[in-house]
């Protein structure tokens, strides 16, 4: 693990999955669109409209996954002080938080034809409001302050603290009466969906994690990057003050 | 003990501290963070009057009577049964031995007044055809209430 904490090392992995990890995301978008538009069945009670499903329910997984994803890097950052770990987790913040986004918007499109309502203050619901909360405090929190390290270091903790939302959402249905259903594909006795909807679903999820993937490399780069030019500057505005 | 490791300990003792307040706090409040109550929850309590309140479970099999504009079913958790009347727009999904969440307040005979009706989906999906197939081999199995 330590051994990738190094940017180098870092610059050259991203160099290396790039090429696979955007074709991946391409590919399988492409062929999960075309199966949960065209090449899958329409649900027998929700009719057309459950295809809201095929990215509901992946910006749901990619909200949550990105936050695991983002409490992860914060601890590494926090306990061994990994300069990476730290910019990985701002980098995935905001893919995050517009999946969380994503899933709100669609499942409030969803609720309104099936429930008869956009919104309802259902633990489900509000869990996972709360999680879009958590991204815009982190994201707004990191860049509060002058010095960038202390920005990540209240950042972190904050990531941290909030991680104890995400258990609350994958099990509010379970735990509480919610007006929304209960898991379909993860849950006990195996998945409650028709193999011809899940093919699509699961390539769609797939597909999301690759652009995931392939999104966070191009951010870290940038960051890098950043750091680098913030470092010369730094240097620069010293050499010149010293009057050499 | 290293710095790096007490660091480490420090972390993992406030998440597990921080998993189990909430835990408790979650298990306190867990009463009012329910979205709606099932008929069996209201056997034996009786409801201060104009309280609103949701009530969740299925439309019973043959209680739906529509007359004009209102329209009357039970709700039911196929333990208890509560009547339930309405006048207003039903959503698509509404339909006998479908899932629902009323919201409104109990009326002096017993039947509750509903103010707003909500489909409740279940966490089935399948093709039409498959759904007539189970339905056609005995094989199909009927919602439970909640």
């Amino acid at each position: 693990m330590h051994r990738y904490a190094n940017p180098a090392r870092f610059l050259r992995l991203a160099k290396a999955i790039l090429p696979y990890s955007s074709g991946l995301a391409v590919l399988l978008l492409g062929s999960g669109l075309w199966f949960a538009l065209v090449g899958s069945p329409a649900d027998y009670q929700q009719g057309d409209s459950m295809r809201i499903m095929y990215v509901h329910v992946p910006s749901a997984w990619m909200g949550m996954v990105c936050y695991v994803a983002m409490a992860v890097l914060s601890a590494m950052a926090l306990i061994w002080k990994h300069p990476l770990a730290d910019l990985l987790a701002r980098a995935t913040a905001p893919v995050g938080a517009a999946f969380t986004l994503l899933c709100l918007i669609t499942g409030s499109l969803w609720g309104k034809p099936m429930w008869g309502t956009w919104w309802v203050w259902d633990a489900r619901l509000t869990s996972m409001l709360i999680l879009l909360f958590l991204y815009l405090g982190y994201m707004a929190l990191i860049d509060a302050f002058d010095d960038p390290e202390r920005g990540s270091k209240a950042g972190a903790i904050l990531a941290l603290v909030g991680a104890v939302n995400i258990p609350v959402i994958k099990f509010s249905v379970d735990w509480w009466n919610t007006l929304h259903q209960p898991a379909s594909v993860v849950k006990m006795g195996g998945p409650a969906i028709d193999p011809s909807m899940l093919l699509p679903l699961l390539l769609m999820a797939f597909g999301f994690k690759a652009y995931w993937v392939t999104v966070l490399l191009l951010r870290g780069r940038a960051e890098i990057a950043a750091q680098k030019i913030r470092v010369l500057r730094l240097a620069q505005v010293h050499a010149s003050s010293r009057g050499e | 003990m290293t710095r790096k490791q007490r660091r480490l300990y420090f972390v993992l003792l406030g998440l597990v501290a921080l998993g189990a307040a909430s835990a408790l706090i979650l298990t306190a409040i867990s009463d009012s963070l329910v979205y709606f109550y099932t008929p069996s929850d209201l056997v034996g309590k009786p409801q201060p009057e104009g309280r609103r309140m949701r009530i969740g479970g299925l439309v019973q099999d043959h209680s739906v009577i529509r007359d004009g504009k209102s329209v009357t079913f039970v709700v039911t958790d196929l333990t208890h049964g509560l009547p339930v009347t309405y006048a207003g727009i039903l959503p698509d999904l509404f339909r006998e031995g479908q899932g629902v969440v009323v919201e409104g307040k109990m009326g002096t005979d017993g039947t509750f007044l509903a103010a707003e009706v909500l489909a409740k989906h279940d966490e089935k999906y399948m093709p039409k055809d498959v759904a007539d197939a189970l339905k056609k081999s005995g094989q199909w199995k009927e919602p439970k209430a909640n």
